[in-house]
């Protein structure tokens, strides 16, 4: 929709980092009014993009119009003085402070010098039910969900007269019904006129709400397309530089099971821990990949944790290789051949300034142990194996783990369980911001494992993944298991149907 | 759609966990007062009452300054040799008058308190590190004034009123202490000021992206900590009569205790000035309870035991509110399912 | 957020500047070493260099200690009253009847007690901060407090004076002609970079160090870890304190080890090791006890009065710092 008068134009923006072209000749044009996605590998320079409109890195070379006005934002404190606030994928938020506060911190409203609690407790509820929610302003933002908090985020941003919002991945840790929600609100910013960036992995959800979509590869614009002119198929073709045809046209690159499911590594059954998880039954046999479906909230994490020890159960049955086990700390079950990939990967995965052969051999080193001293050339070779076997890209085995892409600190973690020879490996969002290549990398090769006898249970929200990777779903829902499927039941709408159906959330559900 | 408090589905935390805590200093402090005031004949007494204030004035000026660098999640070691450089050149320009004894210790408490604030917001240097090194600065510059003896305090002028005279039958430190703990409590909860710092420590990168002022925030509440250190100095050269260089030693780590049995997280982004008053009081009336105790020939403990027991008492009050800290830590970081 | 690029790191040049400041600490000690050599008279003499050692010895041995723990990210503040206490122990020992009956065995006694029990004493910091979550600084401010009143009660606060020749020969024996405490002290330094670089301990104390939760999930027993280097920290403790009372032939609560804790840790933020945790360079440690005292002794012997070299001392621990902290991030 060709308007005459863009609201932002970035064009010809050139970045480099030593060299190096992070961005090269990269354009963006964004309308008053409309939603547009910005997509693209890891690596292909969204966030870099982001980050030279918002003046948080300089440019090299381009321009910037803003509201008719050429730019140039020093910082993104000024950027959201001059009209374009920015929503991070973490909620930069104060949790220990009332969401009031949180809404109205560095623009205080005072009264005689003082600040004036009651205008702005009730200046931010005004701004909140403008987006219908109603929550008690006055308590610390730690207390409300991760979704409330994401509102708050964006309910702060609007609220600095934002002609332009940015929302880099505000999805990713949101459940369906928390990202209608958020959706309802980009859709209510739309209405009034507020133009909104929208970075997300998840395709599906940018034909809910985007009306454009631009498509970034290797630093250039490649692509910029209405989004009901361009089918999912074409996008990442566009993403990933290849032909349509040359996609597969399944969405992931799960194949189908070629072993045979073997005898039980894991059966939980009637498992309590916390408030959480109230009834989880669930079954695992070796060379089987058995998928944990459920909403945020459902206890796919906290059973997960509760097998391997992390945070011990309350109560419940667990037999881990066919005896009947309770561990209390992770060390127990890695004993017994349990291996657990964590959801985030920075904060329970790596040890950021370790290298990767540090990090790869973590959990096994009490194994490369002699009389307590590490046997580092048997660590090497190991080192060595596993870094060819899963093809991680690296400048070599000393190089920081922290430098390496998300893709291949995820291969590093696999490899870290790999290299113990597990029976049972859980993967907590194994795939989670991570770029569709690699992507595919690690669904082909938890396949491959399963093959080859591992058994294998996968938490994942993206719904393929699931669908099309796992021999047998189970849905949890409000902390107990609702429905066990096996393959060829496992579709899509009967795993929604299993999470909607369940519990108190039935009415909320399909929002 | 309405997303309201009372959906099933997107779970409230609710969390009186801080409030019950700080509530909970008062409450043991109330205690123990209870405990004195049955106990002892004099324990109220206004002669006990006023020597307790007099002298834990200085201790609740430090910690008031130390809560608030902790509170931004730093923390302040210089606060001692602070107060002990202040407290040689106060009692140096007593000579010229209550106002230049006054304000050159202040003076002291300036030149420190920018000196660390210049090395943790500039030069980026842990406030561990960069306050232990402004502690020996302070403290060296103390001892070369003083040629490392005590100095006298001229009786000529009126400078020993600020810590040996009263005021409305109140004596002035108690006063001076009592102003700064109104305008403390003020500043954290009343001012933008005040929210900055909470904003801060609860979480400084959010808190650089909403475009607060960090860096300005940190710097003066370290210089704050520096006038409040100094201010204890000063009041210290006054009651006592010397400018003693040698002073303050271990006031950073009775003052971090103290902050810590008023219940601030060393973690910084929560804090109450009330509740540091109390944790000064708690800890300074284990002291005078342990006299009295002594008084009535019950126990006979030499004064040795008060720091065993202050160290207990810590401990217990950290035991207490490790349950809470917990709990609260672990609803913040509430993982998704 | 995710598609940062990955850059080329460093692999560019050498830059001398980025190598000076990494290795600022060694550098100002050479510095340091030669301007003396030039300028201070007799400098190069056997009993500079033993008066050096034997002053720096408890310094780098309850470092020693410190760097483990500061590489697990705590902090120990009761080494100075853990010191006190092993220093009030020793003497009531082979002063004791018992002791002074049985003199080899009281002198044994009077060693492995003091130590075993400020060893004791770490791992009940170390116990009490796992246990309850609590913050180091807050964990071991408590025996902070409470043992240095412990050590004033064992003796009522009076001076213990001693002659012991036995007991003393751990600070002012020789063997070879270097003063034993300057041998224990490089034992420990060579003991614990040794189990730094080549032990499971060691390789876990910098996975705890780095991200606790993360190496809590890859199996590695975080709490015990944590123990372990607060009870070794306190044995050192315990090996200075008695060091201290050898070379004093007197044992006073009120002053042993008074600021120690403060002292160790300047040496070990100068030595280079980050006091956020995951990194440990021991004998960098070793390197900062020696540039702060042999600071410390070129002013003094070139009549500068010991308050001012206190400052110097505040702003070499800061300089040296900060300009690690800019080498780590060029």
């Amino acid at each position: 929709m060709p308007s005459p008068s863009p609201l932002l134009v970035m064009r010809d923006i050139d970045k480099r980092f030593q060299g190096v072209h992070a961005l090269a000749k990269a354009s963006l044009e964004v309308q008053p009014g409309e939603v547009m996605a910005l997509v693209g590998q890891n690596g292909a320079g969204k966030s870099t993009l982001i980050k030279v409109l918002t003046g948080a890195y300089s440019r090299d070379d381009g321009s910037i119009t803003f509201a008719g006005q050429p730019i140039a934002f020093a910082s993104p404190m000024e950027a959201q003085r001059g009209g374009v606030s920015t929503i991070y994928q973490e909620i930069n938020l104060v949790p220990f402070r009332s969401v009031a506060e949180n809404i109205f911190l560095g623009r205080e409203r005072r009264r005689y010098g003082l600040l004036d609690w009651p205008r702005m407790n009730a200046e931010a509820a005004e701004i909140l039910r403008r987006f219908a929610i109603t929550v008690d302003v006055r308590k610390p933002l730690m207390d409300f969900s991760t979704a409330i908090q994401q509102m708050v985020a964006i309910a702060r941003a609007v609220s600095f007269q934002a002609q332009l919002v940015i929302m880099d991945e505000p999805t990713s840790s949101l459940d369906e019904r928390e990202v209608e929600v958020l959706f309802d609100v980009m859709r209510q910013l739309r209405a009034e006129g507020v133009a909104v960036i929208f970075i997300s992995h998840r395709l599906d959800e940018l034909y809910q709400v985007c009306d454009r979509v631009t498509v970034m590869r290797d630093g250039r614009t490649v692509m910029t397309r209405r989004m009901d002119e361009v089918d999912k198929l074409s996008l990442v073709a566009a993403m990933l530089g290849r032909d349509v045809e040359a996609v597969r046209s399944r969405e992931t690159a799960f194949a189908a099971a070629t072993g045979r499911a073997g005898g039980d590594v894991l059966s939980v059954e009637g498992l309590k821990v916390g408030r959480r998880v109230r009834d989880v039954g669930i079954e695992v046999r070796s060379g089987q990949i058995v998928g944990l479906a459920g909403l945020l909230g459902s206890g796919r994490t906290e059973t997960a944790r509760a097998v391997f020890g992390a945070d011990p159960a309350d109560a419940g049955a667990i037999r881990l290789m066919g005896r009947a086990v309770a561990p209390q700390e992770p060390a127990d079950a890695i004993a017994l051949g349990v291996g657990y990939c964590s959801e985030d990967r920075k904060a329970d995965g790596i040890i950021p300034d370790m290298s990767v052969r540090e990090n790869l051999t973590l959990a096994i080193l009490p194994r490369l142990v002699a009389l307590g001293v590490v046997d580092e050339t048997r660590q090497r070779a190991i080192v060595e194996t596993f870094m060819k076997r899963l093809a991680i890209k690296a400048s070599g085995p000393e190089q920081k783990i922290r430098e390496l892409s998300g893709g291949n600190q995820q291969k590093v973690l696999l490899a870290r369980w790999l290299c113990a020879d597990p029976k049972l490996l859980i993967l907590d969002e194994p795939t989670r911001g991570i770029d569709v290549g690699a992507k595919a990398e690690i669904q082909a090769l938890i396949r491959e494992l399963a093959d080859q006898g591992l058994g294998v249970l996968m938490i994942s929200s993206e719904l393929e993944e699931i669908v099309e990777g796992a021999d047998r779903v189970y849905v949890l829902s409000d902390g107990r298991t609702v429905a066990d499927l096996p393959h060829a039941q496992a579709t899509a709408s009967a795993i929604m149907a299993a999470m909607a159906h369940a519990g108190g959330a039935s009415e909320n559900a399909d929002g | 759609m309405t997303v309201s408090t009372q959906s099933p589905a997107l779970p409230q935390r609710p969390s009186r966990i801080a409030w019950a805590a700080q509530q909970r200093v008062l409450i043991a402090l109330a205690a123990l007062i209870l405990f004195g005031a049955l106990r002892y004949e004099h324990f109220l007494g206004a002669y006990n009452v006023l020597s307790v204030l007099r002298y834990n004035s200085m201790f609740a000026l430090t910690s008031l300054g130390m809560a608030f660098v902790i509170m931004t999640a730093g923390i302040d070691l210089s606060v001692g040799t602070t107060a002990a450089c202040a407290c040689v050149v106060s009692a140096l320009l007593s000579s010229y008058g209550l106002a230049a004894g006054l304000f050159g210790g202040l003076g002291v408490g300036l030149v420190v308190g920018v000196l660390n604030a210049f090395m943790v917001t500039r030069m980026k240097i842990l406030p561990f590190i960069a306050t232990l090194a402004g502690m020996l600065i302070a403290s060296g510059t103390g001892l070369l004034l003083a040629n490392n003896q005590s100095v006298s305090v001229s009786y000529d002028t009126d400078f020993t009123w600020l810590g040996q005279g009263d005021w409305l039958g109140f004596p002035v430190p108690g006063w001076i202490a009592i102003a700064a703990y109104v305008y403390g409590s003020v500043l954290l909860n009343y001012t933008s000021f005040g929210r900055a710092v909470l904003a801060v420590g609860g979480n400084e990168e959010a808190a650089r992206l909403m475009g607060l002022p960090v860096d300005r925030t940190l710097f003066w509440t370290y210089v704050q900590s520096g006038l409040f250190a100094s201010l204890a100095g000063v009041i210290l050269a006054a009651q006592f009569g010397a400018g003693q260089p040698a002073e303050g030693v271990g006031w950073e780590l009775f003052s971090i205790a103290a902050v810590v049995v008023g219940g601030t997280l060393l973690t910084g982004g929560v804090g109450s000035v009330a509740n540091t008053l109390a944790g000064v009081l708690l800890l300074g009336l284990i002291f005078n309870v342990l006299n009295f105790e002594n008084g009535l020939g019950v126990i006979s403990l030499s004064a040795y035991w008060q720091s065993v027991v202050r160290g207990v008492f810590l401990m217990i009050v950290v035991m207490a509110g490790s349950g809470a800290a917990r709990r609260a830590l672990r609803t913040a970081a509430g993982p998704g399912g | 957020m995710a598609d940062a690029p990955t850059l080329p790191r460093g692999r560019a040049t050498p830059d001398l500047m980025a190598f000076l400041r990494r290795y600022a600490a060694l550098a100002a000690l050479i510095v340091l070493l030669v301007f003396n050599v030039l300028v201070t008279p007799h400098f190069l003499s056997l009993q500079t260099l033993n008066v050096n050692l034997t002053q720096v010895a408890t310094i780098v041995i309850v470092s020693v200690g410190m760097t483990l723990v500061i590489a697990t990210g705590g902090i120990d503040l009761s080494v100075g009253s853990l010191m006190a206490i092993a220093g009030a122990l020793a003497p009531l020992i082979f002063l004791s009847p018992f002791g002074v009956a049985h003199p080899a065995l009281g002198d044994a006694l009077a060693f492995v007690v003091p130590i075993a029990a400020a060893g004791l004493l770490g791992a009940f910091n170390g116990w009490f901060i796992t246990r309850f979550r609590v913050q180091p600084i807050v964990g071991t401010l408590v025996m902070f407090i409470a043992g240095r009143g412990v050590a004033q009660v064992l003796t009522n606060g009076n001076l213990q004076v001693f002659h012991n020749p036995t007991f003393q020969f751990i600070g002012l024996g020789r063997v070879f002609g270097a003063p034993f405490q300057v041998i224990v002290m490089l034992a420990l330094v060579a003991a614990a970079a040794w189990t730094m670089r080549r032990t499971l301990f060691g390789r876990q104390i910098l996975a705890v160090g780095g991200n606790d939760r993360a190496a809590r999930l890859a199996g590695v027993p975080v709490d015990r870890v944590k123990r372990g280097v607060y009870a070794i920290s306190g044995l050192c403790a315990g090996i200075a304190g008695l060091v201290v009372i050898a070379i004093n032939s007197s044992s006073d609560a009120n002053l042993v080890g008074l600021g120690m804790e403060l002292d160790a840790i300047a040496a070990v933020a100068v030595g280079g090791t980050a006091f956020t945790g995951g990194q440990a360079n021991v004998v960098g440690s070793l390197i900062g006890a020696l540039l702060i005292q042999l600071l410390r002794y070129t002013l003094l012997a070139n009549g500068v009065p010991d308050a001012a070299a206190l400052i110097v001392k505040g702003a070499i621990i800061a300089g040296a710092v900060w300009s690690q902290q800019r080498g780590r991030s060029a």
